[in-house]
């Protein structure tokens, strides 16, 4: 716990910075520092302190999985576009049950909404073993499609492999 | 146009020195590219929201208005500004909205399913405008 504390204090000192950009004003700085440890001490009060709220610790792996999430987005969107766009306008929705197999919560949140940030497809309905999502063309919701990107958002989160498939058994 | 507004660009620097600064051409155009390919990804999630024919299949193209239109203006207008402080509230705020955005999709497209909103399945195709009318 001491040490998502740490960490979100950190985070929280780098953002004061870069949405202020003060560094030679004392009585700014202070009460910047006053305002990142009332926040700290919020979410101690709070028992929040863990790596949902301070999920930072992953984030070289996070952007490099955004990196590839954005170029299934550049995919998809040419493909719906291309849907749109056409004068026929022929689009073939269709609802599938996805297996969401992260194991955390935030692994999980992270699937879906990679899902319904790849245009085409949007999670509808989430239950703890599966994900409801509603395609726009019929070829998108193929369920092979959807796994590797649950394998990555779970990477992406910081979930090892042989934990999760022990866990999903 | 791109090419006037390039050289446009060009010439606010030429007039502070003689030359042409080319990193800032080649970093004026890039950002313009940027900008024109987002505000196409916009007009087309525009019309499909117009175009499509029910609630759920409209979201999809809300999605692409949001994720990739307003993801590639804002990094052309992060490629415009360069390496500042500007450029990296931008930043942030394409972050927030790709971490956002897809929430509130998520919870509309929620409450829809749970009111009990049926969506469209199967093949879906455009009327032939020339059919409406002999209907009509």
């Amino acid at each position: 716990m001491l040490r998502f504390g740490l960490v979100l204090a950190i985070v929280m000192v780098i953002y004061w910075f870069s949405l202020s950009g003060y560094f030679d004003h004392p009585l700014l700085l202070v009460l910047g520092a006053i305002s990142v440890l009332l926040v700290l001490g919020l979410c101690q009060r709070m028992k929040i302190l863990d790596e949902e709220t301070a999920p930072y610790l992953n984030l070289p792996k996070t952007l490099t999985y955004f990196v590839w999430l954005f170029k299934e987005i550049v995919k998809a969107n040419v493909h719906v576009m291309r849907a749109v766009l056409s004068p026929g306008l022929e689009v073939s929705p269709k609802m599938v049950k996805i297996k969401s197999s992260p194991a955390t919560e935030i692994g999980k949140t992270m699937f879906a909404n990679s899902i319904t940030l790849t245009p085409g497809t949007v999670s509808v309905e989430m239950s703890e073993k599966e994900i409801l999502v509603h395609a726009l063309l019929t070829e998108m919701s193929d369920p092979e499609g959807f796994e590797e990107m649950a394998d990555r958002s779970a990477w992406a989160i910081g979930e090892l492999a042989e934990n999760r498939q022990a866990k999903g058994s | 146009m791109i090419v006037s507004l390039i050289l446009a660009g060009a010439d606010t620097v030429a007039s502070g020195a003689m030359s042409i600064d080319i990193w800032e051409v080649i970093r004026n155009g890039l950002a313009i590219l940027s900008l024109l390919a987002g505000l196409f990804f916009v007009l087309g999630g525009t019309l499909g929201v117009l175009r499509l024919p029910d609630f759920f299949t409209r979201l999809h193209a809300a999605g692409m208005t949001d994720t990739l239109g307003a993801e590639l203006i804002l990094l052309g207008l992060i490629i415009q500004e360069g390496f500042t402080q500007l450029s990296l509230k931008f930043f942030l705020v394409a972050f927030f909205l790709i971490v956002t955005s897809p929430t509130a999709t998520h919870a509309v497209a929620n409450a829809a399913y749970q009111a009990g909103l049926k969506p469209l399945l199967g093949k879906y195709k455009a009327p032939d405008p020339e059919d409406i009318g002999k209907e009509g």
